[in-house]
């Protein structure tokens, strides 16, 4: 089928560079949409022949917003290899307040930088004031809280891992410090306004959306299967847990499946146009068997969340549902908020523990040469697998991040977004914009997911069905 | 048995000294610091690093090997100098492959210190980044030969401490390597991780296995004081 194509690329406001490409026949319908990513870091070949103590702090600088996410992933997937079947509740509990600032910090990142110039500017708005700089212009109280929520996380991670980013806190069987009286005193002083700022960021967020919500939750959605890690209760956990996936209509596809097992259940396809390879659920097959992580994943899969004030939010919000899974992509700001939320109250309840000023920190055993581990980072279920040879030496590596695992769904948001805002004979600004909406809406770090070289301007082109360029468009 | 002092000028100020030591032994007991690679406390001078390098009498002299004498003039802290040894620092970063950031020895590497010490910014020469593989073939021990600065101390210590003779150099100039003394690799030789061979080295190049990062940021030994500080403090102290 002859098709023109149009090009908008790079996708401003997320990390690294994506670049879509649309699809035309020859009326002008959409064909297919494909949301390209062109960086490579290959950190998988970077990490064969290392020792495998050094995996997680090399994955780490995989990605500058998210290291802590690598780090604990490489770190779990090397207790496995040394031998420590089960670490100590004080190393368990340092790793999860480090993973807990992470997201804490993240989603605070995402929400303020990244997405709330959206929507409290709205999508059309000049790019020149939809921006962090014109939030902070126009809602200084509401920029000022979001840097110190930044902090806060930061801070946390500094006491877990030493640094405030790239720490070295998690290694394989445990952790290398635990939390002194003095550091959870100082954090536990603002852990309380944390978890209030959290929750006025989601009634922000709440209002924005209620105040436009038929337009907003049907900006971009599309119908699919979710897969997030679930506690054994079904209880959401970030840290630690077996992987859940669910279809549409919110039925068990599987459930509890342990990490070891991920290939009879998860399996990844490559298509010739892209570098990042597009995971699916394999006994549903490549057709139908894509699905989306990350916050709204979680939100969906879960079966409740363990701190008071996120469950409450999270039945408001499943409400939206009318019993099924929500399916909005703009949604995922929303969950992602809840999470926020979850973070700070898992946060306070951890600096109250007193297991995190014991001194039990590592535990190792009979060594292993092959170990799956995961855990759900700020964006998505992340999954590292390693391969150890008898001389400690790393021979394989795979990592599917959650940027990957949500490659299909951001193919999917820029066809609908596609569908409902293209003007077929000229590229507009307005489409573009959209477009970018929707592919933040899951926040992909293409930093870490992707292969290839290269910073290629904002550009939109457009070819007519013999592939032609008839149209370009240039931005900054 | 009385011992003979002798009195040496180290950077305009009278120094006493005992005459056998060495010009590195005497500014240590006078609490001056004078950079060092390939020394240890617990070896034999090996000269192999040229960054421990002073002027004596106007002429460079290796300050570990160079024995002091009455009424010599010695020149250490000198811009020329501590452009010399900044150049030989980044002379090894650029030689070898030295990733800080992910390295196990960060925070207590000598290299590394030295080049907060010598104030190194980013190399001014192109990096050679040559190829070698971890030989990771013993039980307990690894030889990383991208953060091998060829100082030699796992040599001597290997001989003159453990009384074996592990390790070796081979081949000249640029492609010289640290080697063991083994058809192939580590695992075959007599090594134990118990050696004092396996922790003298002072970058990352030779390490126990499995014990990398126990140490947190903040707490490593150059987290809490510079390079030479334990000389230096000699002095403040009186
Ligand atoms: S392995 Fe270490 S101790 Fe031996 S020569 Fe190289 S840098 Fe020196
Ligand atoms: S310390 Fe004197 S030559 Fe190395």
């Amino acid at each position: 089928m002859a098709t023109r194509k149009i090009v908008i690329n790079p996708v401003t406001r997320v990390e690294g560079h994506g670049k879509v490409t649309i699809h035309l026949d020859e009326e002008g319908h959409i064909g297919q949409t494909r949301f390209h990513i062109t960086e490579f870091r290959g950190f998988e070949r970077f990490v064969q022949g290392r020792l495998y103590w050094e995996a997680p702090v090399i994955v780490e600088r995989l990605c500058g917003i998210c290291p802590v996410s690598h780090h604990l992933a490489a770190s779990k997937a090397m207790d496995v290899i040394a031998g420590a079947e089960k670490i100590t509740p004080t190393a368990e509990k340092m790793r999860r307040l480090m993973h807990y600032g992470q997201t804490y910090q993240s989603h605070a990142l995402h929400f303020f930088h990244l997405c709330s110039p959206d929507l409290l500017f709205g999508f059309d708005a000049p790019v020149e004031k939809r921006n962090v700089f014109g939030v902070i212009e126009a809602y200084p109280d509401v920029a000022k809280k979001a840097v110190l929520m930044r902090k806060f996380g930061q801070e946390v991670i500094k006491a877990t891992g030493g640094k405030k980013v790239h720490g070295t806190g998690s290694i394989p069987g445990g952790v290398n410090k635990n939390l002194s009286k003095e550091e959870a005193d100082e954090l536990k002083r603002d852990a309380d306004t944390m978890v209030d700022w959290a929750v006025e960021a989601l009634e922000l967020c709440k209002k924005i959306v209620n105040a436009d919500a038929k337009r907003l939750l049907e900006f971009g959605t599309f119908e699919s299967n979710f897969v997030s890690i679930v506690a054994e209760d079904g209880c959401m956990d970030l840290y630690d847990g077996n992987l859940r996936a669910i279809d549409a209509d919110g039925k068990i596809i599987f459930d509890q499946v342990k990490p070891a097992d991920y290939l009879d259940y998860i399996r990844e396809e490559v298509r010739p146009w892209s570098y990042m390879k597009f995971p699916f659920i394999y006994p549903l097959g490549k057709e139908k068997g894509w699905y989306r992580v990350g916050p709204l994943a979680r939100l969906n899969c879960a079966t409740y969340i363990d701190s008071p004030i996120a469950e409450k939010e999270r039945k408001e919000f499943m409400a939206l549902g009318n019993g099924r899974p929500i399916h909005s992509s703009l949604a995922y700001h929303w969950a992602r908020l809840i999470e926020l939320i979850h973070s700070a109250e898992k946060i306070r309840e951890l600096l109250a523990d007193p297991d995190l000023q014991r001194d039990e920190l590592v535990v190792t055993g009979k060594k292993k040469n092959s170990a799956v581990a995961w855990l759900e980072a700020p964006r998505g279920t992340l999954f590292h697998h390693y391969e150890v040879d008898d001389n400690d030496q790393i021979t394989m590596a795979n990592l599917i991040v959650s940027t990957t695992n949500n490659n299909e769904p951001m193919n999917q948001v820029v066809k609908k977004v596609a569908e409902q805002y293209l003007d077929r004979k000229k590229i507009t600004e307005g489409l573009l914009n959209h477009i970018e909406v929707g592919i933040r809406a899951y926040d992909p770090c293409l930093s870490c997911a992707t292969h290839a070289l290269g910073r290629m301007p904002l550009i939109v082109q457009l070819f007519d069905h013999h592939d032609d360029l008839i149209d370009e468009r240039v931005r900054g | 048995m009385s011992q003979e002092t002798v009195t040496f000028t180290l950077d305009g100020v009278k120094v006493k000294a005992t005459k056998g030591q060495t010009i590195m032994e005497a500014a240590d007991a006078a609490g001056i610091y004078i950079p060092r690679l390939c020394w240890h406390k617990d070896l034999p001078s090996g000269g192999n690093c040229r960054i421990c390098t002073v002027m004596v009498n106007g002429r460079p002299a290796g300050s570990c090997l160079f024995p002091v004498e009455d009424g010599i003039v010695v020149e250490n802290n000198t811009k020329q100098l501590k452009d010399h040894r900044c150049q030989v620092v980044e002379m090894h970063f650029i030689e070898g492959n030295h990733y800080c950031p992910s390295c196990e020895a960060s925070g207590e590497c000598e290299l590394q210190a030295l080049g907060y010490y010598t104030q190194m910014l980013t190399p001014t020469s192109p990096y050679l980044r040559p190829k070698y593989e971890v030989d990771a073939s013993h039980p307990d021990v690894y030889i990383d030969r991208d953060r091998c600065i060829l100082c030699g101390r796992c040599i001597r210590a290997s001989e003159f401490l453990d009384g074996k003779c592990v390790f070796s150099f081979e081949g000249r100039g640029i492609h010289k390597r640290i080697s063991v003394n083994a058809e192939h690799n580590l695992g075959e030789t007599n090594m134990e991780a118990s050696d004092r061979a396996a922790t003298i080295c002072p970058t990352g190049a030779l390490m126990i296995k499995r014990t990398g990062y126990r140490i947190p940021v903040g707490k490593r030994r150059f987290d809490i004081h510079p390079i030479g500080w334990d000389i230096e403090k000699k002095k403040k102290s009186g």
